[in-house]
């Protein structure tokens, strides 16, 4: 042991003591330097978070304000459960576009939602490292593709192809917009599906097999269920792109407002019909009035997709 | 006590890595054998042999035999899915499945076909009073399986082991993750278990080989340097490193 006297051990934790504390005396020292910088950083974060919220519930406030003018000549019923949409005769009924949307929707996921997951857990689980590292990139640049080429491609490829197949006049429809929306997100829903699969720890993977398990079983019923959330995420994220796509769908839907009661008959979704008829409509008439609310049941019709996707998820975590 | 396991003149080679050098060895029915060692020696190795847990690793390469119960387990006709129900094993980390505890029990039985509900209700009973976990969780069965200890989670890992009815059970470090009250547990366990099982344990752990064990092997690089009762090991080893090694000159 050292020995040192009383006075030298009081001096060296004078000193410990004294660099502890703030005091040089100026008026912006250390300590409140500190504190300004960390309530800056706090202000700036909330500031930003405040700012966000601010222009999501403006663009939904506006959308509203200006669309439930609508309701001043057109009965609310009439605009959600009408087929009949002719400006012309001032009468808005929406719900082939609504229909249209739903059914094209859901026509996407069933088509992709199985496919994706097929291509994620072969990339996850089955290819070999060199294919994995070649495919991953591949996949990753397809998201970055602009959707009108995809709408470009479906227009001149896919059209006259299924016209062919299915011997039809018109292959213009839900059903074309389904293929050419499902290819569009399928990188997108495969790689995040991809990556939680990935995620989920070789430990569960060690069990299953350690029990007898194929590795079929592990797949199915550890390894899906575990990134369970993850795959639900990318099924948000594929299906919020799927429904707000406009230019793919303008290409191939066939822009005539009837319903949907067919795989092959030209229609119209929210989205498209939007974007056909705003360049036409006087500025302060009830058409407009009437795009306007179609693009704030477009929002309110992807918060409740996602909302129950949401409730899917957390059921699934608590069991 | 007759011989479950005959090793004989095991190498494997993970890619160019002699990772056994030509092991043989007997491992006698319905008690705890114990494999000690230090690190990088070789004997979890040996230990995913056992169950063919090696064969998802690339590069592997096996000769010389492996067999349980007269029965070549690389042979051509062995089901490696039947082997492993057979062959139980319980990691060195704790790993239940992210489900119920309940599920987490019957996902054995479950895989190979038994779907009666008031069959799994049995099992699950029986394989988590085997594994001295019933008292503690049978009121909240549908409970996820992280809500428990770590030494609980381990427990409930070895039910789930039982619950395929194996005839052996390999341990690979299974305390070593874990708190010495629940260590302790394990260990009582394990006594009891080899009444009806046999019992391959890797340690890191010399105390614990001596306290649990009826057989040991001592590993060094790959190769077994002594096999013998736990007893004559500890007590007078026949080997000069076999010495060093327990009285802790190295490793």
């Amino acid at each position: 042991m050292i020995e040192s006297s009383p006075a030298v051990q009081a001096a060296v934790q004078g000193q410990l003591g004294e660099s502890m504390k703030s005091g040089s005396g100026k008026a912006f020292d250390r300590k409140n330097r500190l504190l300004f910088y960390n309530s800056t950083f706090k202000v700036v974060c909330i500031c930003s978070a405040i700012f966000v919220c601010l222009i999501l519930f403006s663009i939904l406030i506006f959308m509203f304000r200006t669309g439930v003018l609508t309701f001043k000549t057109v009965p609310l019923t009439t605009f959600l459960f009408s087929t009949d949409w002719s400006p012309e005769t001032e009468t808005y009924g929406a719900f082939v576009f609504i229909f249209g949307t739903f059914a094209l929707t859901a026509l996407t996921l069933l088509f992709s939602v199985p496919l994706s997951v097929f291509v994620a857990v072969f990339l996850a689980e089955m290819a070999p490292k060199w294919l994995r590292n070649l495919l991953r990139p591949i996949l990753d640049l397809l998201v970055g593709i602009p959707s009108v080429v995809y709408g470009f491609l479906g227009l001149t490829l896919l059209l006259p192809k299924l016209r062919d197949w299915a011997q039809v006049d018109l292959s213009d429809g839900i059903l074309a917009g389904a293929i050419v929306l499902s290819i569009m997100i399928l990188p997108t829903i495969s790689r995040i599906s991809d990556d939680s699969i990935s995620a989920v720890p070789q430990k569960y993977r060690d069990a299953s097999y350690a029990l007898g398990a194929t590795r079929f079983h592990t797949i199915v019923r550890v390894v899906l269920p575990s990134a369970r959330s993850g795959i639900l995420y990318a099924v948000i994220l594929g299906m919020a792109r799927a429904i707000g796509e406009t230019m793919a769908i303008v290409m191939v839907i066939g822009n005539t407002p009837q319903l949907a009661n067919a795989l092959f008959k030209p229609t119209s979704v929210l989205t498209s019909n939007i974007v056909m008829q705003i360049p036409n409509v006087p500025f302060d008439s009830t058409w407009n009035y009437a795009l306007y609310m179609m693009g704030f049941l477009l929002l309110f019709i992807s918060l409740l997709m996602i909302v129950v996707i949401r409730l899917l998820q957390r059921k699934g975590a608590s069991r | 006590m007759q011989a479950l396991i005959e090793i004989d003149r095991l190498n494997l080679f993970y890619g160019t890595f002699h990772a056994l050098k030509n092991i043989s060895m007997k491992i006698p029915e319905k008690a705890i054998t114990a494999f000690i060692g230090p690190s990088g020696c070789g004997k979890s190795t040996l230990l995913r042999t056992l169950n063919r847990m090696n064969d998802m690793i690339p590069g592997t390469q096996i000769d010389g035999t492996v067999s349980i119960a007269g029965a070549d387990i690389y042979g051509k006709d062995i089901d490696v899915e039947t082997l492993r129900k057979k062959v139980g094993m319980v990691f060195q980390q704790p790993n239940p499945f992210p489900k119920s505890i309940y599920d987490n029990v019957a996902y054995g039985p479950r895989l190979h076909g038994i779907t009666s509900r008031q069959k799994l209700d049995e099992i699950v009973e029986n394989s988590l009073r085997g594994a001295a976990l019933w008292n503690e969780v049978k009121d909240h069965l549908k409970r996820s399986a992280f809500s428990l200890s770590g030494g609980q989670q381990q427990r409930l890992c070895i039910a789930r082991a039982l619950a395929v009815e194996p005839d052996i059970l390999l341990m690979d470090e299974a305390t070593s993750a874990l708190d010495p009250i629940s260590t302790l547990k394990i260990e009582e366990l394990a006594q009891e278990l080899k009444e009806r099982y046999t019992i391959v344990m890797v340690t890191h752990n010399m105390h614990q080989a001596a306290r649990v064990s009826n057989q040991t092997v001592f590993f060094l690089n790959g190769e077994v340097v002594e096999y013998s009762e736990t007893e004559k090991l500890f007590s007078n080893p026949e080997d000069q490193r076999t010495e060093d090694y327990i009285s802790g000159r190295f490793g």
